[in-house]
C-alpha cells in the first residue's frame, strides 16, 4: 500500500513543482500565471471561463496532441522496464511515418484493411529501427543512448530524402494526400468537435496501452523483461536469456514509437511531411514515461497532462504568454524527477548503509 | 580543385563550433560526468551571444561581449547539470535530456520576452573575419588559413592545444583523468573528486557556450530555435570518433565540418552529384555508430564516466 | 620496547554485531606483525580503524607513543601510515609512475616533472628492491608488479608503517616468495609492517609477532618463532559450540555429481579452481570448507553454470553438463542456493510469489501459452510459505525487499528444495541468520539428503560444516587439500588444512 501511495505522490509533487516554477518564471518576466491556467483549462475543457463560451474543437485538439506522446511514452517506458534508455523514440517514430506513407500511397486495399496495413507497416519499421540499438547493445555492449541519438538524426534525414526523392513531393514540404482508405480521419469525429483533427487514432492508442499493460503484467515474456530490468544477475541465475530480452524489448519499444508516427501521418495529418528538425515527440515520450512511472495507467494520465500542455500552447501564445513556457515546465518536471531518483538513491544508501569490512548483521 | 579551396574555409566555419563543444564534452567526460546536454548549452550560449550582440551594436566590440556573455551563460546553465548529477546523483542522461528541452524552452521564451518574436533580432555586423598580416599572403595556405578567417576558428585551434596541454601535461589533468577512470583510486590519493567533477562540467559549460556563440555569430544572422540544429550531438560524435583526445576531436571536427560543406557543394562535384544532400547530413551520425561498434571491444572512453561515484564505497 | 603503534582496548560495533571487542595490539617498531583470524574475526575492521576509514567506539590509538585521532586516510598518511588494499586502487590506463605520483605530483612550473618523478620512483624502487617498469601501463603488468606499485605509492608518501591487507590472495607462489623478500627488505630499511592474513605458512615465513583475533576478541599475541602452526590454528579457530543438528547416518548411493579435473578462471583472469576433482553421492552431504577466496565461489559457479569452465568435466548422474546453459542444468536437476541472496538469489523488486517461480514461470502450471496464471502462482506461494514458515508481511504479495534477511533466505531455500533437484548446491546458506533460521535450514538440508539427494555444502562456518556434513573436503588455493569424514575430524585439523597445511597422515576418503 505504501508503495502505491508513494508511486502517485511523488509524480504529483514533481508536477506541482514544475508548474510552480513555470508560474514563477512568468511572474518574473511580467506575464500572468493566471492567464496560463485559464488557457490550459480551456484547452482541456473547451470552456473559455472568462468569455463564457464553449468550443469543443479544443477538446478534440487536446486529444490529438495527447495521442502520439502516449505512444512514445509507452515506447520509452517499455524500454525503461527492461533497464534500457530509449532516446530513439523520435527516430523510430519517423521511420514508422515513412512506412505509413509508403503503404498509404503505394498499396491498394479496402477501407479498414488499408489502415491496419498502414499501422502494421509503421510498427514493423519502428521495430526494426529499435532493433538496431538493441542488437548493438546485446552483441557489442554499445551503449544505447548514443546509438539512438545518432539514429534519430539518420531517420530525420532519411525522412526528408524520402519525402522529396521517393515520394516525389512537389513543394518539398509534403507528399500528395494519402488516399482516404488509409487514413484514420473521421468526418464524424471532426464534426463532433467543431472541426478539430480528432481521428480514430485513439483506438490504436488505447489498444496499445492495454497491450502494454497486458504484456508487462500478465505474460511470461513481460515477467522475464521485468526480471532483467530489475536485476540482470538474478535473471541470469534463474536461467533467463538476458541478451535476447534486450533485443526483443527494443523491438517492441520501437514498434510503439513507429505506431505514433503512423497516427500522426494518417491521423493528425493526411500526408507525409519533410521536417526541418525533429518535432520533439521523443523527448515528450521521455517526460511522459518518467512521470507515469513507466506504468500503463501512468503513461495514459501523464500523456494527457503533457498533451494538455502542448495543446494549450496556441491559446497561451494568443494571450501574450510565450508558448515555450510549456517546454520550460516540462523540462523542469523531468529534471526534478531525475533529481528525485537521485534523492531516493541517497536515502536508501543512508538507511541501509553497511560499511565495507563489517560482517553481516545478525538478525535479532 | 578550386572547389576544394572554396570548401575548406566553409568547412572550417562549420568545424569550429563542433570542435569547441567537443572539447567541452571532453573535460566533462574525462572527469567522469556524461554531458549529453551540449546541444542545450550551445543553444543557451548562442542565444545569449546573439542577444548581447544585438543590444550592444553598433559598438565594434559587440560580438566579443556577446561571446563573453555566451560563455558565462553556458557556465551558469551547466551548474544545473553539475548539481543534479554530482550532488544529487541524478541519472546523468536524464538530467542532460531535461536540460536540452529546458534550453529550447528558455531561449525562445526569452526571445519572446525581449524581442517580441520567436527569435532574436538580427545583428548587423556580428563577428567580423580577420586576416593575419603577412601570413595571409602565403600561396594556398594563406588563403585557406590566414585570410578572412573568423577569430573563433583560431580560438578553436588554440583551445585544442591548451586542452591537450592541460589534460596530459599538468597535475590538474592527471587528477582529472583519474577521476574519470577510477574515482576511488583518486580519492584514496587525496584528490577531491567532487570538486574535479564540478570543474569538468563547468568547463564543458563554458566551452559549449562559446561554441554556441561562435556558431550563431558565424553561421547565422540571429538566434532561432533551429540555429544549433543538432551540432551539439555531432560534437558528441566528434568526441567519440576522436577517442576522447583533443587532436582526435580536432580531426573528427574538421572531417564532419568538411562533410557538411560537401553537402552544399556536392552538386558541383561530378561523381558526388548523384548523392542526395541528406546523405551528407547523415554521414557524421552513421560514422559514429560504426566507430562505436569498432571501438566496442577496447574501452576507449573514461572508464567511470556515467557511473555513480559512491564516496562510501571502498 | 618501542611500540610504534598501539591500539588499546579498541571496541567497534556495527548494527547488530561487535566487530572489535576490547582489542589491544601493540606493534614494535621495525617488525612484521601479523593479524591472524578467520573471516569476520575483526582484523580488517581493526586495520580500517588504524587507517582512518572508521572511528572506534572506544579505545585509544597511539602512534610513536602519542595518542592520536585518525579521522581519515589523509590523517593516517600524514602520520606515516599507509595501506596496501586487497583490491588495488590503480588507474588501469595510467603508467606505473603516474599512479604513484597522483595527488602529489612533482612540478616543473605548470607541468608535471616527469623526469623528476621517474627518478624518484627509480630511487625508491632500487632502495627497497621493488622491481617495476616505471613507464608500463597498469593494465599491461602482472598482478605482482601491480602490488609493488601499491607499495611504492605508500613509500613515495614517506609511509613508515605499512598495512598489508591479505596481500597474497592474488599472487602466484613465485610472487608470494618475492613479496616475502620485499617485506623483509622494507623492515631492514626501518619500516614497520602490519600483515593481515589467514595463511599460517606465510606468517611463519615472514612475521615476527602474531596477534590472533576470533569473533572480534583478542585471543592473544605470540612470538611467531616460538609458536607452532598447530597452536596458531587452534587459537584462530577455537571451539564455540552452538548446537547440533539431529541426523542419522548417511546411506550413500551412487555418485550423482562428479567434478573431474576442473579448471575455472576467476574474474581477474587467474585460475580460481585448479585441476579440482570431487564426488558427491546420493544421500550424502559433502561439505566444502575453506577461507573465502580460495576458489569456492568459482567452483559453485562452474557447477551451476554462472561461470564458464576452462577445462575439465562436470558429470551430473554420468552426463557432462559443463557446456550446458543455466536453465538446462536447472531442469536436469541442479539446484542452487546462492551465496549472494541479493544479487543472484532473489529479484528484490519482485514480489515473493514472483520470486518463487523465477525458474518455472514459463511452464505449466504457472503459465499457459505465454500468459501467467496468477491464481496458481499465488497458491504455490501460499503452500511454500506455510511449509517453510516464511515470515512475510503480506503473504505472497510481499515485496522481497521488505523481508528480513533470514526470511529471504528461507524463501530461497524453500524454492530450491521444492524443485527437488537431484543435486543441490548450497553456498553459505546461513550467513547473517539467527539461530532459529540456521537450525531450520540445516534440518531441511538433512531431510533432502535422507530423500536420496546429493548435497554440496559450501560454507566458511566450521561449525556448520562439521555439524551438517557427512564428508568434508577442504579447499585452499583452488585445490582440494584433504577429504575427511566429518565424524573423524575436528576444527583444529580442519583449521590447519584451511590455512594451507595438508593433513600429515593424508587421511583421504
Amino acid at each position: 500500500m505504501k508503495h502505491a501511495r508513494s508511486a502517485i505522490l511523488v509524480p504529483l509533487a514533481v508536477i506541482l513543482l514544475g508548474f510552480a516554477l513555470g508560474a514563477a518564471v512568468l511572474v518574473a518576466t511580467g506575464r500572468s500565471p493566471v492567464d496560463m491556467f485559464y488557457a490550459m483549462l480551456q484547452s482541456v475543457s473547451g470552456k473559455n471561463l472568462r468569455a463564457g463560451t464553449f468550443n469543443p474543437r479544443y477538446i478534440g485538439e487536446f486529444i490529438v496532441q495527447s495521442m502520439p506522446i502516449m505512444l512514445t511514452g509507452l515506447s520509452v517506458g517499455f524500454a525503461f522496464r527492461t533497464g534500457l534508455f530509449n532516446i530513439g523514440a523520435e527516430g523510430q517514430l519517423m521511420v514508422g511515418s515513412i512506412a505509413a506513407v509508403a503503404v498509404g500511397l503505394w498499396v491498394q486495399a479496402p477501407p479498414v484493411v488499408h489502415v491496419v496495413l498502414v499501422l502494421a507497416a509503421a510498427m514493423l519499421a519502428g521495430g526494426i529501427w529499435g532493433a538496431i540499438p538493441g542488437f548493438l547493445k546485446a552483441r557489442f555492449n554499445v551503449h544505447e543512448v548514443v546509438v539512438t541519438i545518432m539514429l534519430n538524426y539518420v531517420a530525420l534525414y532519411l525522412n526528408n530524402w524520402a519525402i522529396v526523392d521517393i515520394f516525389k513531393s512537389v513543394d518539398r514540404i509534403k507528399t500528395e494526400v494519402i488516399p482516404e482508405t488509409a487514413l484514420l480521419k473521421s468526418a464524424a469525429l471532426a464534426g463532433m468537435t467543431n472541426g478539430s483533427r480528432l481521428n480514430w487514432g485513439f483506438v490504436p492508442v488505447l489498444l496499445s496501452i492495454l497491450v502494454y499493460w497486458f504484456v508487462i503484467e500478465k505474460t511470461t515474456f513481460g515477467f522475464s523483461l521485468r526480471a532483467v530490468g530489475f536485476n540482470k544477475d538474478g535473471a541470469r541465475f534463474a536461467g533467463m536469456k538476458v541478451n535476447r530480452n534486450i533485443v526483443s524489448s527494443m523491438i517492441i519499444a520501437g514498434a510503439f514509437a513507429g505506431l505514433a508516427g503512423a497516427v500522426i501521418t494518417v491521423g493528425t495529418f493526411s500526408f507525409g511531411r519533410a521536417l526541418p528538425a525533429a518535432e520533439g515527440y521523443g523527448f515528450d515520450g521521455i517526460a511522459v514515461a518518467l512521470v507515469g512511472g513507466n506504468a500503463a495507467i501512468g503513461v495514459l494520465l501523464s500523456g494527457l497532462l503533457f498533451g494538455m500542455l502542448k495543446a494549450a500552447q496556441p491559446l497561451m501564445q494568443s494571450q501574450g504568454i510565450p508558448k515555450e513556457i510549456a517546454s520550460i515546465i516540462q523540462a523542469s518536471i523531468v529534471l526534478f524527477i531525475a533529481m528525485k531518483y537521485g534523492i531516493e538513491y541517497l536515502m536508501r544508501k543512508l538507511r541501509f548503509h553497511k560499511p565495507a569490512g563489517a560482517p553481516e548483521e545478525v538478525e535479532p | 580543385m578550386s572547389i576544394l579551396l572554396t570548401m575548406i574555409p566553409i568547412a572550417l566555419v562549420y568545424a569550429t563550433p563542433l570542435v569547441i563543444a567537443a572539447l567541452g564534452g571532453l573535460f566533462s567526460e574525462r572527469s567522469g560526468i556524461v554531458n549529453i546536454a551540449l546541444e542545450g548549452i550551445m543553444m543557451i550560449g548562442g542565444f545569449t551571444a546573439a542577444s548581447v550582440t544585438v543590444v550592444m551594436e553598433p559598438n565594434p566590440m559587440a560580438a566579443y561581449y556577446g561571446i563573453l556573455a555566451g560563455i558565462l551563460a553556458g557556465v551558469l546553465f551547466s551548474l544545473l547539470h553539475a548539481f543534479a548529477s554530482i550532488n544529487l546523483k541524478a541519472d546523468q542522461v536524464v538530467s542532460g535530456t531535461a536540460l536540452i528541452i529546458l534550453a529550447g524552452g528558455v531561449t525562445v521564451y526569452l526571445c519572446q520576452i525581449f524581442f517580441d518574436q520567436q527569435r532574436t533580432n538580427a545583428f548587423t555586423t556580428g563577428l567580423s573575419k580577420v586576416s593575419v598580416p603577412g601570413l595571409a599572403n602565403l600561396p594556398v595556405l594563406g588563403t585557406l588559413l590566414f585570410k578572412d578567417v573568423y577569430p573563433t576558428s583560431y580560438a578553436a585551434f588554440l583551445l585544442v592545444l591548451l586542452t591537450w596541454f592541460a589534460v596530459y601535461k599538468t597535475p590538474f589533468g592527471l587528477r582529472l583523468r583519474a577521476c574519470g577512470e577510477h574515482p576511488q583510486a583518486a580519492a584514496s590519493m587525496g584528490v577531491h573528486v567532487l570538486g574535479m567533477r564540478y570543474t569538468g562540467v563547468l568547463l564543458s559549460g563554458a566551452l559549449a557556450g562559446l561554441a554556441g556563440a561562435a556558431m550563431v555569430l558565424t553561421q547565422d544572422i540571429q538566434y532561432t530555435l533551429g540555429s544549433i540544429h543538432g551540432a551539439g550531438f555531432i560534437a558528441l560524435a566528434c568526441l567519440i570518433f576522436g577517442k576522447w583526445n583533443p587532436f582526435g576531436v580536432l580531426g573528427a571536427g574538421l572531417f564532419f565540418g568538411l562533410s557538411q560543406a560537401l553537402s552544399i557543394y556536392a552538386k558541383d562535384i561530378p561523381f558526388l552529384q548523384a548523392v542526395p544532400q541528406d546523405f551528407f547530413f547523415m554521414l557524421p551520425y552513421i560514422l559514429t555508430i560504426v566507430a562505436l561498434v569498432v571501438f566496442s571491444g577496447k574501452s576507449v572512453g573514461p572508464k567511470a564516466a556515467g557511473e555513480l561515484y559512491d564516496a562510501g564505497r571502498r | 620496547m618501542a611500540y610504534v603503534i598501539e591500539m588499546l582496548d579498541i571496541t567497534k560495533s556495527f548494527p547488530g554485531v561487535r566487530a572489535n571487542d576490547g582489542v589491544t595490539v601493540q606493534v614494535e617498531q621495525g617488525t612484521i606483525h601479523a593479524l591472524l583470524g578467520e573471516n569476520g574475526a575483526g582484523k580488517s575492521t581493526l586495520m580500517s580503524i588504524l587507517f582512518g576509514l572508521y572511528q572506534p567506539d572506544s579505545g585509544i590509538i597511539k602512534v610513536r607513543g602519542k595518542a592520536v585521532r585518525i579521522a581519515n586516510p589523509n590523517t593516517a598518511n600524514a602520520l606515516g601510515i599507509g595501506m596496501v588494499h586487497q583490491h588495488f586502487k590503480l588507474v588501469h590506463n595510467f603508467t606505473v609512475t603516474e599512479n604513484i605520483i597522483l595527488g602529489l605530483e612533482p612540478r616543473a612550473g605548470l607541468v608535471i616533472d616527469r623526469k623528476g618523478a621517474a627518478r624518484r620512483v627509480r630511487e625508491l624502487s632500487d632502495l627497497y628492491g621493488l622491481k617495476v617498469d616505471p613507464e608500463a601501463r597498469i593494465e599491461d603488468i602482472s598482478v605482482g608488479m601491480q602490488q609493488r606499485v601499491e607499495i611504492l605509492k605508500m613509500l613515495y608518501r614517506d609511509a613508515e608503517i605499512l598495512i598489508f591487507d591479505e596481500p597474497t590472495a592474488v599472487l602466484t607462489p613465485q610472487e608470494i616468495h618475492e613479496l616475502m623478500g620485499i617485506m623483509r627488505r622494507l623492515v631492514k630499511e626501518g619500516k614497520t609492517i602490519l600483515l593481515i592474513t589467514h595463511k599460517l605458512k606465510e606468517i611463519k615465513a615472514a612475521a615476527d609477532a602474531c596477534t590472533v583475533l576470533r569473533r572480534g576478541r583478542l585471543i592473544g599475541t605470540v612470538p611467531v618463532a616460538e609458536t607452532s602452526e598447530q597452536r596458531m590454528a587452534e587459537m584462530m579457530v577455537g571451539r564455540e559450540v552452538s548446537f547440533h543438528v539431529e541426523k542419522g547416518d548417511s546411506r550413500p548411493g551412487k555418485v550423482l555429481l562428479q567434478v573431474d579435473r576442473l579448471n575455472v578462471r576467476n574474474p581477474k583472469g587467474l585460475l580460481g579452481v585448479k585441476d579440482l576433482s570431487l564426488e558427491v553421492r546420493a544421500g550424502e552431504i559433502l561439505g566444502i570448507c575453506g577461507i573465502d577466496g580460495n576458489g569456492q565461489t568459482e567452483l559453485v559457479q562452474a557447477i551451476t553454470g554462472l561461470a564458464a569452465v576452462e577445462s575439465g568435466r562436470i558429470l551430473l548422474d554420468g552426463e557432462d553438463i559443463a557446456g550446458r546453459s543455466i536453465k538446462d542444468r536447472a531442469q536436469r536437476g541442479v539446484g542452487h542456493i546462492p551465496e549472494d541472496r541479493h544479487k543472484h538469489g532473489l529479484i528484490l523488486d519482485f514480489r515473493l510469489d514472483e520470486n518463487f517461480v523465477v525458474h518455472a514461470y514459463d511452464r505449466e502450471p504457472f503459465s499457459r501459452l505465454g500468459v501467467l496464471d496468477f491464481g496458481r502462482i499465488r497458491a504455490h506461494a501460499e503452500r511454500l510459505i506455510q511449509e517453510f514458515d516464511v515470515r512475510c508481511g503480506q503473504g505472497g504479495a510481499t515485496p522481497a525487499r521488505a523481508m528480513s534477511g533470514g526470511n529471504q533466505q528461507k524463501a530461497i531455500v524453500a524454492r530450491e528444495i521444492d524443485r527437488s533437484p537431484e543435486v543441490l548446491v548450497v553456498a553459505q546458506p546461513t550467513r547473517g541468520l539467527d539461530v532459529g533460521a540456521i537450525e531450520y535450514i540445516h534440518k531441511r538440508i538433512v531431510a533432502e539428503r535422507d530423500k536420496g539427494k546429493a548435497i554440496l555444502l559450501v560454507s566458511m562456518e566450521l561449525d556448520e560444516i562439521l555439524d551438517v556434513s557427512d564428508r568434508i573436503a577442504v579447499i585452499y588455493g583452488g585445490e582440494i587439500v584433504g577429504v575427511v569424514d566429518a565424524a573423524a575430524t575436528d576444527e583444529n585439523e580442519l583449521g590447519l588444512m584451511m590455512a594451507g597445511c595438508r593433513t600429515p597422515a593424508g587421511r583421504e576418503h
